[in-house]
């Protein structure tokens, strides 16, 4: 399983990056090569070009301000699971990390990698999602910004066109006193999850839900921010009944099917992780608000 | 015509400059160019974790890397770990715990375990088997790998 | 005393190269000259091939040659790949050629092969050769095989059955008509592959000099490659040589002998270069035997007692495309499913069916999982049905220590009787029912479920034939320098021969194991061979060793006691000298006395004794010593996900009197962790053209470290008569009662629900499909 001969090419800017993408024809970039290395050793995958993005410094940082996280492309997954402002201020993609893979995939691995892969159940793909993040996409034409849903056009396909890389994502920080929680369900640790629930949730004075956020991967191509469930929730006390009526609607979502794992089962799951999903949430909303 | 490149890396200390095809993995360079045979290739895809390595002190999979990337790094191998023959605390307790079998799997297993319990020096059982996720053994079902890990571990916080 | 001797958890041997990344496995091997392979496979489960054009691929530059059928050796093009244990009950022997001839019949089946300067080049010039390729309906499923109407795995062929063979004692029918009780389970067991971390390969060398080919291979029986090497190339003996280096894992599967071997060595031959093959993973998952699916349709007898009176049924089991092994592993399979029971009538159909999939041949446990899953459900549905503790009913069915040597009544693959040497049941399972809490889990289980949890535990024993002749060698010699070595055709893969085997001889010669080199595995150091598979080593490898070495200490003092002027029986072994018991400082050395033991030039030998301070010893078992375990696995289901996660896990283990505790422990745990991947983890996936979907580590799952338990083990040792050392095999009694074990413990777990489990793998998905609404948990 030996990789195709391509020609190398390892930009040290951006700029360099994209004019390489304008000039050249079956160009692949290379970001962590999680998931690039194993296509290409497979010969699944068998560009002319690898442009590899990693001697790009301007392309990995970590920025946190007042509205929002602001990570380049090329951030290092272990680097962002190490911040202590991302622990702080989005503990959800924190705890979504946790998730991710291997120790040895985070620390090659990056955020943008993982965006443009575009696994159907991607922890960080749905953590976007849940935060309504902004994607950047830049090429030699242009430099445009699309959300979640806009990026995931089909079963692991982006909308980049040839001449385009992600350059950076930004994820508006949620309420301070949000609850949260990311659950998923894989069948061994650090494995793909077949289906991820995250949430959050903030409550208000009388302990009713507000401004609730789902996002359910690993029923359709991307992670669904299921808008009925959220309308039906604000207002609602967080109690087993409002739970058990979210995990019914998360049911009836449509879902895929392989020669693994059922629609059944992966509705199932979105039922069963709802329901976790929100209590976990709504415990963390209850003891924020305590504290 | 192959797209070469010359690199220098620094491997268990020691400098090479070489020219590799750029379609190099790292493990294949390390294996056969540098003749470092002690890092092996199970699967070519990033799950059997049995081409470990450290790259700039953080554990990597060899096999998914090309050696072209490495230009400029310091790299550590199994081959680093014992000094001048004499197994060191971690591979001491993998030989008292038998904590391999057919050693295949062990290169690996030693480095992933080198960055954890440097991070970790006094873990519990399931921090172990956490940080073991990433390596696959078919042998030893795993027990004696965590023995040796906990071992090796109490070994080093008691100053051997 | 010898510390490291028999019975002492010593340290390995193998272990300080392997830990510095020094070991020498095939890949490792790298010759002047070296070139590379890839092979062509075919794409489809089943096709005609026709023409194959290698134009493009030659031309590539860095492409030295490319082989297809037509371009192999008239010995080879003129034999199919040996069938190692014919039989007379397999009605179509159909095996491999070297590279496929008209008729490709499972997805991967090589049909060119490619050398080049590296394998990458290799694999870029395979991608280039154009084969015709006419696809053929396929067969997946081997009861689906069984119809007439199915394609047929063989173009032409006249039915997919491969054999078909009935085992029997007494008159089940009979027994049947007047039982009391009748229960029938129809099990659907999918078992895997070895997966073992290192994949197959293979370096072959021809030396003009000499004359001689040199194949190196990750194997499990260097002689039994060389015997298939000397029938496909017609060679001398002096003219193969197979050495087998260190093996990272085998589990069966590299037991067996390949195509790839033989192009590798015509390469190597043709181009005058070394040839190596390396398989990559993928590989791996298309080209490697395997074990795979089984149909078990059974019915059990009982009396009011839960007294076992009778079992019968049917066996279909699933050989591949080919059959390597002929029948071995259902053989192996029906007559396992007595075990540690008293069945006084037993009979079992099988049917061994062709499909278009790569051959299933012994993995780990060698259809022994299998027919303990089969008998153990059955127990469990007596004790269900009757309303009787699981493990009470076993009790009252165990054969008893003082019936041994106890006569099962049917014949094993070896052609002998099945007949238990020694073992005591029901200690066994006693121990592993205190060890694991048996007896307080009820009280555990329903304080769980009033905390809405659902724990289960699963009970399950098994008689494991080891030992398996026909004998394995050793040549036990002390060099003119006095040091000491010794060889033998047994091959590792990661079993700890070089250091258990030294243990033993150490014992015999006095001396400690880093006085000893164990060479294995290597035609050139012992001329006759076996090899390391089905838990044989330490019966026959061992037993060869012990005979040897005590045989070459023998003669030591022997020879000592005419140089020294004395009587043998004052004499003793220590040290690395043969001294007088009562004064040690009188002795001579081992170098001393092999070098006597060689001869002079012009002297005629002492004594008339055969020259040599050696001797070669093949220790031939009367048949088979029978290893014997409990296990209790006790799991939590999540009904909501249907994740099972298992808490706790005991193993009760007889195999006899054991070398190294430490080894044996291994081998037992890293068996249980074989049993918890094929109990809930692997399964390879077919599509209905029988095109291989799992291959890959991220579809194809083997359990990690946060999957596979700590084992809690308690052994007793009831030695074998049947051997000089007592020892019986530990090779794969911990994977052989595993998946029983696991699978009733889910369904105890889910016993509230009325879940049946009646196949393994269970996953989490259909635990939740058998739970319906239940499943819903909270959230109905």
């Amino acid at each position: 399983m030996k990789p195709a001969p391509f020609t190398y090419h390892d930009p040290r800017s951006v700029s360099e990056a994209l004019d390489l993408l304008a000039a050249l024809d079956n160009a692949r970039v290379l970001a962590g090569g999680q998931s690039l290395m194993p296509m290409m050793n497979f010969r699944y995958a068998m560009p002319d070009h690898v442009i590899d993005l990693n001697r790009i410094a301007a392309l990995s940082y970590l920025r946190c301000d007042d509205e929002a996280l602001r990570c380049g492309a090329m951030t290092r997954q272990r680097d962002i699971e190490l911040s202590a402002e991302v622990k702080g201020r989005v503990p959800i993609l924190h705890e979504a990390l946790a998730h991710v893979g291997h120790r040895q995939t985070r620390n090659r691995g990056t955020i943008g990698g993982s965006l443009c892969h575009l696994d159907p159940s991607a922890e960080l793909v749905n953590v976007t999602a849940l935060l309504d993040g902004t994607l950047h996409i830049a090429s030699r034409r242009e430099v445009r910004n699309v959300s979640i849903g806009e990026f995931a056009v089909a079963y692991m396909t982006t909308c980049l066109e040839p001449d385009e890389m992600l350059a950076a994502v930004t994820l508006p920080l949620p309420p301070r006193s949000d609850g949260y929680a990311f659950v998923e369900f894989a069948r061994r640790r650090g494995d793909f999850a077949i289906v991820a629930c995250s949430v959050l949730l903030g409550l208000e004075s009388n302990g009713a839900i507000t401004r609730p956020r789902i996002a359910i991967s690993g029923l359709g191509h991307a992670p669904a921010r299921a808008h009925a469930i959220e309308r039906a929730l604000e207002g609602e006390q967080p109690a087993a009944s409002a739970f058990k009526a979210a995990a019914a609607v998360a049911a009836q979502l449509d879902a895929m099917e392989d020669a693994y794992v059922s629609a059944a089962y992966r509705r199932h799951l979105a039922r069963v992780l709802t329901y976790r999903a929100l209590e976990q949430a709504a415990r963390r909303a209850t003891e924020a608000a305590h504290a | 015509m192959p797209d070469v490149r010359t690199i220098a890396v620094v491997v268990n200390g020691i400098p090479y400059r070489r020219d590799v095809e750029t379609r190099t993995t790292l493990a294949d360079f390390l294996r056969h160019e540098l003749r470092l045979t002690g890092t092996h290739v199970g699967c070519e895809h990033g799950v059997c974790g049995a081409c470990t390595v450290l790259v700039g002190g953080r554990s990597a999979r060899a096999c998914l890397m090309l050696a072209v990337q490495c230009d400029g790094e310091e790299i550590a191998t199994v081959e680093s770990l014992a000094t001048e023959g004499r197994l060191n605390p971690l591979q001491q307790a993998f030989q008292d715990c038998h904590g391999l079998q057919c050693g295949f799997c062990t290169p690996g297993v030693l480095m992933t375990l080198t960055e954890f319990l440097r991070e970790h020096p006094d873990p519990s059982e399931a921090d172990v088997r956490e940080a073991l996720t990433g390596n696959l053994c078919r042998c030893t079902g795993y027990q004696g790998i965590v023995d040796a890990a906990l071992a090796a571990a109490k070994r080093v916080r008691e100053g051997a | 005393m010898i510390a490291t001797g028999f019975g002492a958890s010593v340290r390995r041997k193998e272990d300080p190269p392997l830990l510095r990344g020094e070991g020498r496995y095939v890949d490792d091997i790298a010759l002047p000259g070296m070139l590379h392979t890839a092979f062509v496979r075919s794409p489809y489960a089943h096709a005609r091939i026709g023409r194959i054009d290698t134009t493009a691929a030659l031309a590539l530059p860095g492409v030295h040659a490319v082989l297809t059928y037509a371009d192999l050796p008239e010995s080879v093009r003129r034999q199919t790949l040996p069938l190692l244990v014919p039989h007379p009950a397999i009605r179509q022997p159909f095996m491999p050629y070297a590279l496929v001839k008209d008729e490709a019949c499972y997805a991967g089946e090589p049909v060119a092969c490619v050398i080049a300067d590296s394998r990458y080049i290799a694999e870029d010039a395979a991608q280039l050769v154009e084969v015709d390729y006419e696809p053929l309906p396929a067969v997946s499923d081997c009861r689906a095989a069984l119809d007439a109407g199915a394609p047929r795995a063989h173009y032409g062929d006249e039915s997919n059955t491969a054999a078909r063979f009935p085992v029997r004692a007494g008159d089940a029918d009979r027994a049947f008509a007047t039982a009391k009780h009748v229960f029938r389970e129809l099990i659907h067991q999918h078992r895997g592959g070895p997966f073992s971390i290192e994949c197959r390969g293979a370096v072959a060398s021809y030396e003009a000099p000499t004359q001689t080919l040199t194949l190196h291979v990750s194997s499990q029986g260097a002689h039994r490659i060389k015997r298939c090497m000397l029938d496909m190339l017609e060679a001398g003996d002096h003219e193969v040589r197979v050495i087998t280096p260190d093996v990272g894992g085998g589990f069966g599967p590299k037991g067996s002998f390949y195509p790839e071997y033989v192009n590798v060595s015509v390469a190597a031959m043709r181009l005058a270069r070394p040839v190596k093959w390396i398989e990559d993973r993928r590989e791996n998952f298309l080209a490697t035997h395997q074990e795979r699916d089984q149909y078990w349709d059974v019915e059990i007898a009982v009396d009011a007692d839960a007294r076992i009176l009778a079992v019968r049924g049917q066996l279909v089991h699933e050989t591949g495309a080919y059959v390597p092994w002929g029948i071995v592993l259902p053989w192996i399979a029906a007559t396992t499913v007595p075990g540690p029971y008293v069945i006084p009538n037993f009979k079992l159909d099988v049917l061994s069916v062709f499909t278009n999939k790569i051959q299933t041949t012994p993995v780990r446990g060698a259809g022994r999982p299998e027919a303990v899953v089969a008998m153990e459900r059955l127990m469990d549905r007596v004790a269900r049905e009757l309303r009787i503790d699981p493990a009470e009913v076993r009790r009252r069915n165990f054969i008893r220590p003082e019936q041994m040597p106890y006569n099962v009544g049917i014949i094993f693959r070896d052609g002998r009787p099945v007949t238990y040497d020694s073992g005591d049941y029901p200690a066994c399972q006693a121990s592993a029912i205190e060890a694991s809490g048996y007896e307080s889990f009820p009280e555990r289980q329903a304080r769980a479920r009033a905390n809405g949890r659902y724990l289960g535990i699963g009970l399950s024993n098994a008689v494991e034939a080891t030992g398996l002749g026909p004998y394995e060698s050793a040549t036990v010699r002390v060099a003119t320098n006095g040091r000491i070595v010794v060889y033998t055709g047994a091959t590792p893969q990661g079993q700890s021969h070089k250091t258990t085997l030294a243990q033993i001889a150490g014992d015999e010669l006095g001396v400690e194991i880093d006085a000893i080199d164990v060479v294995t595995g290597d035609t050139g150091g012992v001329s006759l061979g076996i090899g390391t598979f089905a838990a044989r080593t330490a019966v026959n490898a061992g037993s060869s060793v012990h005979v040897a070495a005590r045989a070459v200490a023998e003669k030591a003092k022997r020879l000592a006691a005419g140089m020294m002027e004395c009587l043998e029986e004052d004499l003793a072994l220590a040290g690395g000298f043969v001294c007088l018991r009562d004064h040690p400082d009188v002795r001579k050395s081992l170098r001393e006395i092999a070098v006597k033991a060689v001869g002079m030039p012009g002297f005629s030998m002492a004594g008339g004794l055969p020259p040599g301070l050696e001797h070669t010893a093949h220790y031939t078992p009367d048949r088979s010593a029978y290893s014997n375990g409990t296990h209790v696995a006790e799991v939590e289901v999540d009904i909501e996900t249907g994740a099972v996660t298992i808490q706790r896990y005991t193993v009760a283990h007889d195999c006899g009197r054991v070398i190294n505790p430490l080894v044996v422990d291994g081998q037992v745990v890293g068996g249980v962790a074989h049993g918890v991947g094929n109990a809930l983890f692997e399964r390879m996936v077919y599509d209905e053209h029988a095109q291989p979907l799992s291959t890959n580590f991220g579809e194809y799952l083997l359990p990690l470290a946060t999957d596979v338990p700590r084992v809690d083990l308690v052994h007793l040792e009831t030695p074998s008569p049947l051997n000089p050392l007592g020892v019986k095999g530990a090779g794969e009694g911990g994977t052989i009662p595993a998946i029983a074990a696991i699978a009733a413990a889910v369904e105890n777990a889910l016993e509230p629900f009325g879940v049946k489990i009646t196949e393994v793998p269970i996953s989490p998905q259909r635990i939740v499909e058998l739970l319906g609404n239940h499943a819903l948990g909270r959230t109905a």
